[in-house]
């Protein structure tokens, strides 16, 4: 239908999460209007993105080199590792300034509709990584979603023989909320994760 | 343009954009229905987990040209021990995907919906290799694929019924066989559950008999619906 530099482009763009053939088309035609130097500022960033930045061996965050920032910091606790998803959600929990600990991402979720198994995700690597840093405590950090929590059943499941304590974060309702909005899973898992109140 | 009231389960979601979901809802009366979840992936969505795959919802849905949009939903139940129980999500999210697969967008049919939902209160109820053996043989039938079971599917006689094959429709004597060998335990299990006894064999104890029979169960959507389905056996070495 169009030249096909343009359809290439259309193409690639429409493969990226959550951009639909319409949004490609929109994005390639911006582009196409764009002044040259602005378009080859975004192809130069990806370059040099796609160049330098890789994933951190142990923990697979994202990493300049073989280590991620956190990875290298020797002030984190190496005994307390925090399992997520993906790169972002470290993002998420470093911005709670709550967490001193190490990570491990897991690239994915266990999502049986998907047919992804945990074969499919960084487990063995947290297992070896189990018996070789002397963990103490995993935090399952998954999203509470039904693949979240599949994915936090079964590694809290095959974590259980190695005798260190595995937490899940808590679910609940989320702050400057109203209850009567709240639904029922939420407040239910809200109920079952309450707390003392210190007085 | 209108609204419209319905009941549906969520069979499952994709993400749109930055903060949206579609969701894809087999409902009572609308066949199955996808409809754009606005802000529902946010922590602080009114949605809250309401949408979420499994959950059965009564909705308030804004009819649109391609995807309707779902503008209230309340939980009628969000069958919270198959969740927290990774086998039973497992079977479920199979029983989901099959579903999905045989619907058709805007073509009602109540009794799928029906058999889904019984099925998922089963399953809630008791973790069951049957549960999903005896939604997947009711689909079938639903489907008007239903097996014989009573004779030989090729030759007719009711001696010696000792294979299933799913080209031929059904089981097979030992001078027709082909397909799969079938135990008889496994084909009287089989013949309850078409028969009208699914209630019954659901208290039948795990064995390899009633695992046979939700092995054949899989095998046969899977070649009814002429593709593989993905959830299976996902979480089997669980
Ligand atoms: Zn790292
Ligand atoms: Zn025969």
């Amino acid at each position: 239908m169009y030249a096909s530099a343009v359809q290439d482009l259309i193409d690639e763009l429409g493969r990226l999460p959550g951009v639909g053939p319409k949004s490609a088309q929109r994005i390639a035609f911006h582009l196409l209007k764009l002044p040259t130097e602005d378009a080859l500022r975004l192809a130069r960033a990806i370059s040099e993105m796609k160049a330098r930045i890789s994933f951190c061996r142990r923990c697979f965050n994202v990493a300049e080199g073989e280590a991620c920032q956190i990875c290298l910091d020797d002030r984190r606790d190496a005994s307390v590792v925090c399992v997520v998803e993906e790169p972002r959600d470290i993002v998420a929990v470093e911005k709670t300034q709550e967490y001193r600990g190490r990570y491990h991402v897991l690239q994915g979720a266990i999502s049986p509709i998907e047919g992804i198994g945990p074969e499919q995700l960084r487990v063995r690597e947290l297992l070896a990584r189990v018996q070789a840093e002397g963990i103490t405590e995993i935090i399952l950090c998954t999203n509470p979603n039904i693949e979240g929590e599949a994915t936090a059943m079964y590694l809290a499941r095959l974590l259980a023989p190695a005798g260190l304590k595995v937490t899940r974060i808590a679910s609940g309702l989320p702050v400057g909320g109203d209850l009567e909005y709240a639904d029922e899973l939420t407040l239910g898992r809200a109920l079952q994760g309450r707390r003392d109140v210190e007085s | 343009m209108s609204l419209y009231r319905e009941q549906g389960i969520v069979l499952r979601t994709l993400r749109l954009g930055e903060a949206d979901r579609i969701i894809t809802f087999v409902t009572q009366g609308h066949g199955k229905v996808r409809a754009v979840a606005k802000g529902v992936r946010k922590t602080k969505s009114r949605f809250g987990a309401r949408l979420e795959p499994l959950t059965h919802v009564s909705l308030l849905l804004y009819e649109g040209r391609e995807l309707d949009i779902v503008t209230q939903a309340e939980t009628l139940d969000h069958f919270r021990s198959i969740r927290e129980d990774l086998h039973r999500v497992g079977r479920a999210t199979s029983m989901l995907e099959a579903v999905d697969q045989v619907s058709q967008e805007r073509e009602p049919s109540p009794r799928l919906y029906q058999m889904l939902l019984g099925a998922l209160r089963a399953l809630a109820a008791r973790d069951s290799e049957l549960v999903l053996a005896g939604f997947f043989w009711k689909l079938l039938s639903l489907e008007g694929a239903h097996p014989v079971l009573e004779q030989c599917a090729s030759c007719g006689t009711e001696e010696s019924l000792e294979a299933f094959d799913h080209a031929e429709g059904g089981v097979l004597c030992r001078s027709c066989r082909r397909g799969v060998p079938i135990s008889p335990a496994a084909l009287e299990i089989l013949r309850r559950i078409l028969g009208g006894d699914l209630a019954g064999v659901l208290d039948e104890p795990a064995s390899p008999a009633t695992r046979e029979v939700e092995h054949l169960a899989t095998r046969s959507v899977e070649h009814h619906l002429e593709r593989r389905l993905r959830s299976v056996g996902v979480l089997d070495g669980a």
